[in-house]
């Protein structure tokens, strides 16, 4: 296949379209942190164009660290003159490096456990599950658990999720019949519904179970692949969405819902990037690109929305995932089901879309400059007064419930879904 | 370089803020210039305050290191580009507003506060500080004081050069002036001010700028007036200085520029026309600016113009987005895009328009023209690629003749950009043998060792 994350010298015309005019200065959170011209977009592109023309070396130490200081959260690119695609030069980059150096060992037994073994890593999550409260305890606020010693690269202050005791797959029909049913969904769980919060899937179903929808939740559905294409995996990455497209296929639905910004990227814009010059999966990537919908765009603008009735007296905000907003460019829908709950306080904090820090797994590998710019969001969150802090997508539900811990004053992070099923629960 | 000079860096700073890594040194090689070349520092310090820009100056002039000051990186001239290596300092970490006055009307900021966030900061106060280059958003006030930064403003209220009042600046011998402050008189000395504002780093480095406010305008009208014929544009430009309306914004697009900034941003901007106006007036009260806005209406449709005043704040919203897509649009239509800043009096706006349309025809370029009319600074924007060597050869043919039109209209080389590396081959033809004299006068009177950004400004 002859894509740039193969052949690394056809992202030439993408890394000349940058004009190096320093826009992205202005909304790279890692800049704002930092202050580096390596960690912000324009010179990440410079790295990338002084490979192309051996100035540096793929394998150069200092040139892999540059590269993954990114979160990959595509701000640059919202207001960048020529419209530079920098998550294709970013992954391109990465892929490269990859190739020629080899996968980091423990990022190859993750990403091998996650794909080919993943029988294997959901034993490892489960005992995972049964063994996180010798490892760490529960804090306070409840909402997540803290370390109780620090572990390599962990902090002890860090807090990190609970493992649900039972995958939400596992326990959940796989398809979910309603009578005179508006039309038939897949639903794609995505790891941190279907590990972590497994209380957002079921909140999800319910939901769509309320405005008569049929769901089907395949069993055979792996990881969307972007954590792993974002390292530079390029092979998990697509038969990763290989498979998933096969599983949706089974399914027969007229869409595919997701409840994380990250996943419902992936089918609307990186598998088509991966899977171009695919004879089988070019073509099924497209028709499920135009098949995916994140749940806030299904119930109001594919079906009949049922309006909630249940009052609930809070004051609330909203923080834009990146994906959602700047891959799926998805933010009005989120809103406009929170406002239609009754009771609800809207608040719009001062920069709703501005990164959280999440970035995967940037926040384990870059604590401090992710922990800053989480800082800053918290902050702004506090400004708005508002205690719950509603979100689409369960990574930055994780990275938030750390940030309230150690910068908040007891805001609880939800999935804005979340509200909508307490909603429709209270008035029945 | 010395090769003890990073270890002594080392010393100075924290070792997190002296880059030597390829990784980084790639990263410092350029700024926002096209077609310019690129070349890697010896090293990079990111210094947090004067008495480390200091000892930095210190090293670099005992050891005859060249030094290159930096903000943002985002000036259009190469000036910020280490052409002889040595050490980039970059003022990004020296981002704190000392002070705002509100009684006395200044504020008081580190070269590397970014001009938005001085802006945001004293918006409170109803306060604005005018000097609004495209790049508010990620310019430091240090580099646009070094570089006399314009911008949408400059018609009714100046350019940076007006509202700089006095400055804390380290020497190239590393010794330390300060002059000017926040009296609005002061004949105090030489005009210092005027001389470092607009001096590209080449004299020293400015460490502290106190900067003149004014008070927020209540009241403003947007309005867009569209021309078939560019003459009627030109004319209406003068005639509505002629009536003595001098409006906050007075801005142009050429034919070409219409038709692209509508393919890209969908605004409705109506088609078939050579030229655009857009005009904002503003001012205190109601009345004056309602009375300015029909003056210019007036001057309009005697220029068999068509206008159209927005009524509301989605319509201005539209108008601008319209002015601020110009470039963005432009850019996206090929990889190279050169911006060049040719600027003559007012008067000659029109001859201006059609010689750079004359020039496009002859060595068969695209050019798109936009710009500030009222200070008859325009923006001749080609695109080009500079992968394709030929075309980039006529690029150069063009600008050349772009210059020398400008000259001819009795204008000058660069409006608000700068000379840096990218104009120096023509600044004789403008300033005269006796002019470059001066300049190496005064540059080695201060520098006399040529550290200080060496390679720009003088030739
Ligand atoms: C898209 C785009 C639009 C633009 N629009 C405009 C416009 O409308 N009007 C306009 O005038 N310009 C414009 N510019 C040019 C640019 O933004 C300005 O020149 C700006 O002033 C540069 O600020 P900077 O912080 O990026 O400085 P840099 O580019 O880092 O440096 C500019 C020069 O100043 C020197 N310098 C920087 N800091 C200091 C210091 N503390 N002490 C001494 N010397 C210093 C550098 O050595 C260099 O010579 C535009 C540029 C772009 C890319
Ligand atoms: S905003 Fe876009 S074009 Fe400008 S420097 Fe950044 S990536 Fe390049
Ligand atoms: S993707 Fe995000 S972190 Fe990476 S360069 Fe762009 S804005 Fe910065």
């Amino acid at each position: 296949m002859t894509t740039p994350f193969d052949e690394y010298r056809l992202i030439e015309d993408e890394i000349q379209k940058c004009m190096k005019c320093g826009n992205c200065q202005a909304v790279c959170p890692v800049f704002s942190v930092e202050k580096t011209e390596a960690g912000v977009a324009r010179g990440k592109i410079a790295l990338a164009d002084a490979i192309l023309k051996g100035r540096i070396d793929l394998d150069d130490p200092d040139l892999y660290d540059r590269v993954f200081n990114c979160l990959v959260c595509k701000s640059c690119m919202q207001n960048c003159p020529p419209q530079v695609n920098f998550d294709k030069i970013i992954l391109a980059v990465r892929s490269a490096i990859v190739k020629k150096k080899g996968l980091h060992p423990l990022k190859r037994t993750i990403f091998n456990l996650l794909f080919h073994k993943k029988a294997l890593f959901e034993t490892g999550i489960k005992t995972g599950a049964k063994l996180q409260s010798l490892l760490t305890k529960t804090t306070q606020s409840g909402e997540g658990r803290n370390l109780r010693f620090p572990i390599g690269i962990l902090d002890r202050k860090r807090v990190i999720p609970s493992l649900a005791p039972t995958p939400f797959r596992d326990r959940v029909e796989e398809k979910i019949i309603c009578s005179n049913p508006q039309t038939t969904v897949a639903f794609f769980t995505g790891c941190s519904i279907n590990y972590i919060y497994t209380g957002i899937g079921d909140d999800i179903v319910e939901v769509l179970k309320k405005n008569r929808v049929n769901v089907a939740i395949p069993k055979d559905q792996y990881c969307c692949g972007i954590p792993v294409f974002a390292h530079g995996d390029i092979d998990t990455a697509r038969q990763m969405a290989r498979a998933n497209l096969d599983a949706l296929e089974k399914t027969a639905a007229d869409f595919v819902v997701f409840g994380c910004g990250s996943c419902a990227g992936a089918f609307s814009h990186e598998y088509i990037e991966l899977l171009k010059g695919d004879n089988v999966y070019e073509p099924l990537s497209m028709k499920w690109k135009q098949k995916a919908v994140e749940i806030s765009q299904l119930l109001l603008n594919k079906i009949d929305f049922v309006k909630p009735k249940g009052q609930i007296d809070e004051v609330v905000t909203y923080h834009d995932s990146c994906h959602l907003r700047k891959t799926v460019k998805v933010w009005k829908e989120p809103r406009e089901l929170i406002k239609a709950i009754p009771g609800i306080t809207f608040k719009e904090m001062s920069k709703p879309d501005a990164c959280c820090g999440s970035g995967g797994t940037y926040n384990l590998t870059h604590y401090d400059t992710s922990s800053s710019i989480l800082k800053n969001k918290i902050n702004d969150i506090k400004k708005t007064t508002a205690h719950i802090v509603t979100t689409a997508c369960p990574g930055c539900i994780m990275q938030l419930v750390d940030g309230i811990e150690q910068f908040g004053d007891g805001q609880i992070a939800r999935h804005y879904i979340t509200l909508l099923a307490q909603s429709y629960k209270k008035e029945a | 370089m010395d090769s003890n000079v990073i270890e002594r860096l080392n010393g100075i700073l924290s070792k997190d803020r002296v880059l030597t890594k390829k990784a980084d040194l790639v990263t410092y090689s350029y700024d926002a210039t096209a077609d310019v070349m690129t070349v890697m520092p010896d090293v990079v310090v990111l210094p947090k305050t004067v008495e480390e820009i200091v000892k930095i100056v210190k090293l670099a002039d005992e050891t005859n290191t060249p030094i290159y000051p930096r903000g943002s990186g985002t000036n259009l001239s190469g000036g910020a580009i280490p052409v002889k290596k040595g050490i980039v300092l970059c003022t990004q970490l020296m981002n704190k507003i000392i002070e705002i006055d509100p009684d006395n009307l200044t504020a008081t900021v580190e070269p590397g506060v970014i001009v938005n966030d001085l802006n945001n900061a004293i918006a409170p106060h109803g306060l604005i500080y005018p000097p609004d280059p495209g790049t508010v958003a990620t310019a430091t006030i240090g580099g646009t004081v070094a570089t006399c930064a314009g911008g949408l403003r400059g018609l009714k209220y100046g350019v940076t050069k007006h509202y700089v009042m006095g400055m804390q600046v380290v020497l190239p011998d590393a010794s330390v002036v300060r002059f000017g402050g926040k009296t609005v008189k002061n004949v105090t000395a030489y005009d210092f001010a005027a001389l470092f504002v607009g001096s590209e780093g080449t004299l020293g480095i400015v460490t502290e700028i106190t900067v003149k406010l004014i008070p927020a305008p209540k009241y403003r009208r947007s309005m867009l007036a569209l021309f078939k014929d560019l003459k009627d544009a030109g004319n209406t430009v003068q005639g509505i200085i002629k009536q003595r309306v001098i409006p906050a914004t007075l801005e142009i697009m050429d034919a070409m520029t219409i038709e692209t900034v509508e393919n890209y941003a969908k605004v409705g901007l109506p088609q078939g026309y050579s030229a655009l106006l857009l005009i904002e007036v503003d001012g205190m009260s109601k009345e004056s600016v309602e009375s300015e806005a029909m003056a210019v209406k007036d001057v309009v449709t005697q220029n068999n113009g068509e206008l159209k005043i927005a009524e509301t704040d989605a319509e201005r919203d539209k108008i601008w987005s319209a002015r601020r897509a110009a470039l963005p649009a432009l850019a996206q239509l090929s990889p190279t895009t050169v911006l060049e800043d040719a600027t003559v009096p007012r008067s000659r706006l029109t001859e201006m328009l059609l010689e750079v349309d004359k020039i496009a025809k002859k060595y068969n370029l695209k050019i798109g023209t936009f710009g500030h009319a009222g200070d008859g600074n325009l923006h001749p924007t080609i695109l080009a690629d500079e992968r394709n060597k030929e075309e980039m050869e006529r690029v150069h043919k063009a600008v050349d003749e772009i210059f020398a039109a400008a000259l001819k209209l009795g204008g000058t080389l660069s409006g608000e950009h700068g000379i840096g590396i990218a104009k120096l081959k023509y600044l004789k033809d403008e300033i005269g043998d006796s002019g470059i004299a001066l300049m190496r006068n005064i540059k080695t009177a201060i520098d006399p060792k040529g550290i200080m950004n060496p390679g720009k400004l003088v030739p």
